[in-house]
């Protein structure tokens, strides 16, 4: 008997684009969704996104709206594309999938595309009065509308209370936690209903930060898109430019130098590391530890140094190019990476030697904030927080890139999924990271740190001021970036907080057409309501500390 | 015994103005609000580390009231949609009050020349200090920090009031854009 998968039970109604996609009717989403997932088993909808025409070839449609969903074995993805007719609307996901919830809103809000059945479609990133839509091509990207008052959000406080069973609301209180609380680590805002100290509901509002990354790409060369790309994460700029670089790498096909790898590797694993401090140190803040911030917020201060020295920045590093890296290891970079290396592990044994044993960290993070399995994966959660719940994904072992497959280390997983869990799994992490490292310094071999490709690369300076080739070559590449061929393209790799990925659509000139982020904080976000509603005030706290959520990536 | 300053004066008496003690108590003690939005308050979480160590000039008490502090630094990136809570937020403050701009996000913009970022916060609120860099180096946010207090101690006095008055930004009146 043959299995009932997509293929077999959409024959004839899907076909396939150059860019792998499915392309299927509106008519029929839903369905080969809802087959995809059950038959095929796609279980985890990374990301969903459109896509507006207007200035390529609109000759099938304006607007087409994509999928991607990646396999429950982890390494294979899947797209899946739909192309709008003039209605401007589809049949909402939610149903199958809860990751769905938010993307579809953002869609809506950038694009103007709405889904039928949401159950909550209302802008998510642009404020309440903006008029129009800014991802439409011919929204002018410097055309600002002011606002003049938040939301007060009781549009989807009332009825979620209702639904609970409160009529009438005065034995509740209400409290805002953010945009503007410590404990918001940035911008996040989340409305609360309590009861007592007990929430009883929840509406996290995003967006507060929200800075027209992807707008600002489809206005800039490649090159010169990789400083926004440090300011996404900005506690792990390295990593950003790496999984911005190496989608680009994908589309132009060509594979960097095996010492630009071992680089990538070196110093992308040092920022998953100080990332991971960053959230453990600000946590243990939250939770009034106030010493261990110093023990895990110090050793970061002697990363800077040498990332200062590599990259001339501390923490907006640049670092990666289009095809390589900028700079090869200064001279002590070794020394200096050995004290970074020996500083962070101190700070971590001192601050576990604080709080392995401790009963009041054990109460606090305990069976707190749980969330399980297949709702995370449902809710597209991925990376350190996925893992805590038990789930064994990490894309440097499901789909190694950089030789990741030949390093020897393992991967944490927690059991419950609670905010300990979280915590251990990262403080596990860091040290894996720098045995990652460790190993990486033994083997790296000598040789070039950027491709040798005169239409990628840039000339060495030597040949700029000696040769009008040279002269040419940079002007060409600075003034006109480097020539990506027509595509449409997904490509991902593990970032600090998740599967860090890029959905780059391609025009063949040196500026791409459009560029998403797959961001993991923003489905990390989603799922909190959810954790924290029948909990205490300070535990929401600790839950949200401990999804990492950096609002630059959240809100991008 | 007596120590310090009070073994050296016994039960001498200092004169001196009014202003130039208020300054002095307040320059060497100021409260601030850090308004931390994006990658520039990770700068600021350095500056308060112990490397720079920012008590060094007695500001090291981070309130996160507004009513309980007197010095503003906007680190961050101000969206339009942030906007209308920086301009509360900074109008709970209690006077006298002080405002540092630190990074380009927060004094022009930066480089998000685009339709959510607000291109300056000084179209906002009133500012004293603006510190450049993307993000300002700590060394940068400690300067701000001797500009304010520099600003304290020659232009202010106890009977000339502080209050901004003529500042208007643009949400203070909304119909003009
Ligand atoms: S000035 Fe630069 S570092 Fe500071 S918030 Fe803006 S983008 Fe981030």
């Amino acid at each position: 008997m043959t299995v009932k998968n997509f293929k077999t039970l959409f024959e004839n109604r899907y076909f396939i684009e150059d860019s792998g996609a499915f392309i299927v009717e509106k008519s029929n989403i839903l369905d080969a969704l809802h087959v995809i997932k059950n038959r095929d088993n796609y279980t985890l909808l990374l990301d969903m996104t459109a896509v507006d025409y207007l200035k390529k070839d609109s000759s099938k449609a304006r607007f087409a709206v994509i999928y991607i969903l990646r396999h429950s074995d982890f390494s294979q993805i899947l797209m899946l594309k739909v192309y709008l007719d003039a209605t401007l609307t589809l049949p909402s996901v939610t149903s199958l999938f809860k990751s769905a919830n938010w993307a579809e809103r953002e869609i809506w809000d950038q694009y103007g595309i709405q889904f039928q059945n949401h159950p909550n479609l209302k802008r998510i990133l642009n404020h309440k009065e903006f008029i129009g839509h800014p991802l439409c091509k011919d929204y002018p990207i410097t055309q600002g509308q002011l606002c003049t008052k938040t939301d007060d959000l009781m549009d989807e406080m009332t009825p979620l209370l209702k639904s609970k069973g409160y009529e009438n609301f005065e034995d509740l209180m209400f409290l805002n936690l953010g945009p503007a609380h410590p404990a918001s680590h940035g911008t996040i805002r989340n409305f609360v209903a309590l009861e007592g100290e007990t929430i009883v509901s929840t509406v996290s509002e995003i967006g507060y930060l929200h800075r027209g990354f992807e707008k600002s790409c489809e206005n800039h060369t490649y090159n010169q898109i990789i400083p926004y790309t440090d300011r996404l994460n900005y506690c792990s700029a390295i990593l950003n430019n790496i999984a911005f670089a190496h989608t680009v790498e994908g589309m132009l096909g060509v594979e960097i130098p095996q010492r630009a790898q071992y680089i990538r590797v070196i110093i992308g694993e040092l920022s998953r590391a100080i990332d991971h401090l960053v959230c453990l140190a600000a946590m243990l803040v939250d939770m009034g530890a106030l010493t261990n911030y110093w023990y895990l917020y110090n050793p970061r201060e002697s990363v800077y140094t040498l990332l200062s020295k590599l990259t001339g920045a501390r923490l907006t590093n640049s670092y990666m190019r289009i095809g390589g890296v900028s700079r090869d290891f200064y001279e002590g970079f070794e020394e200096d990476l050995r004290y970074s290396l020996k500083d962070i592990q101190k700070g971590v044994g001192d601050t576990l030697k604080l709080i392995a044993h401790n009963r009041i960290f054990h109460d606090r993070t305990q069976n707190v904030g749980i969330i399980k399995k297949d709702e995370a994966l449902n809710r597209g959660i991925t990376g350190p927080n996925l893992r805590a719940c038990g789930i064994a994904y990490d894309l440097r072992v499901a789909k190694p890139y950089y030789g990741y497959d030949t390093f020897d280390f393992n991967i944490p997983i927690g059991s419950t999924g609670d905010v300990y869990d979280r915590m251990m799994v990262r403080f596990e992490e860091i040290e894996q990271s720098i045995y990652i490292i460790k190993q990486a310094m033994k083997r790296i071999p000598k040789g070039d740190i950027m491709l040798n490709n005169h239409s990628i690369a840039l000339p060495s300076k030597q040949s700029v001021y000696t040769s009008i080739e040279g002269v040419m070559n940079q002007f060409k590449l600075i003034y006109e970036g480097v020539k990506v061929p027509s595509k449409e393209y997904y490509d991902a790799i593990e970032g600090a907080n998740g599967e860090l990925g890029f959905f780059i659509v391609s025009d063949g000139s040196g500026t791409p057409y459009k560029v998403k982020v797959r961001p993991p904080c923003f489905y990390a976000m989603s799922a909190l309501p959810s954790m924290i509603e029948g909990g205490m005030i300070a535990d929401a706290v600790l839950s949200l500390g401990s999804l990492n959520i950096i609002a630059g990536e959240l809100d991008r | 015994m007596a120590v310090g300053a009070e073994a050296i004066f016994g039960n001498s008496v200092i004169t001196t103005k009014l202003d130039s003690a208020i300054s002095w108590a307040r320059e060497s003690s100021m409260w601030p609000y850090v308004f931390g939005t994006a990658c520039c308050a990770i700068e600021f979480m350095s500056v308060a580390s112990s490397q720079y160590d920012i008590s060094r000039f007695g500001a090291e008490v981070v309130r996160f009231s507004p009513r309980q502090a007197d010095l503003m630094i906007v680190a961050g990136t101000i969206s339009y949609k942030q906007a209308p809570v920086l301009k509360r937020i900074y109008d709970q403050m209690t006077e006298p009050k002080w405002v540092i701009s630190a990074g380009a996000c927060a004094c022009s913009g930066g480089f998000y020349d685009n339709y959510t970022t607000v291109q300056g916060i000084d179209s906002i609120i009133p500012v004293d200090v603006y510190i450049a860099g993307c993000p300002p180096r700590p060394e940068a946010f400690l300067d701000a920090l001797i500009k304010i207090q520099e600003l304290q101690a020659k232009k202010e006095s106890i009977i000339k009031d502080r209050v901004v008055k003529n500042f208007k930004g643009k949400l203070d009146d909304s119909k003009k854009l």
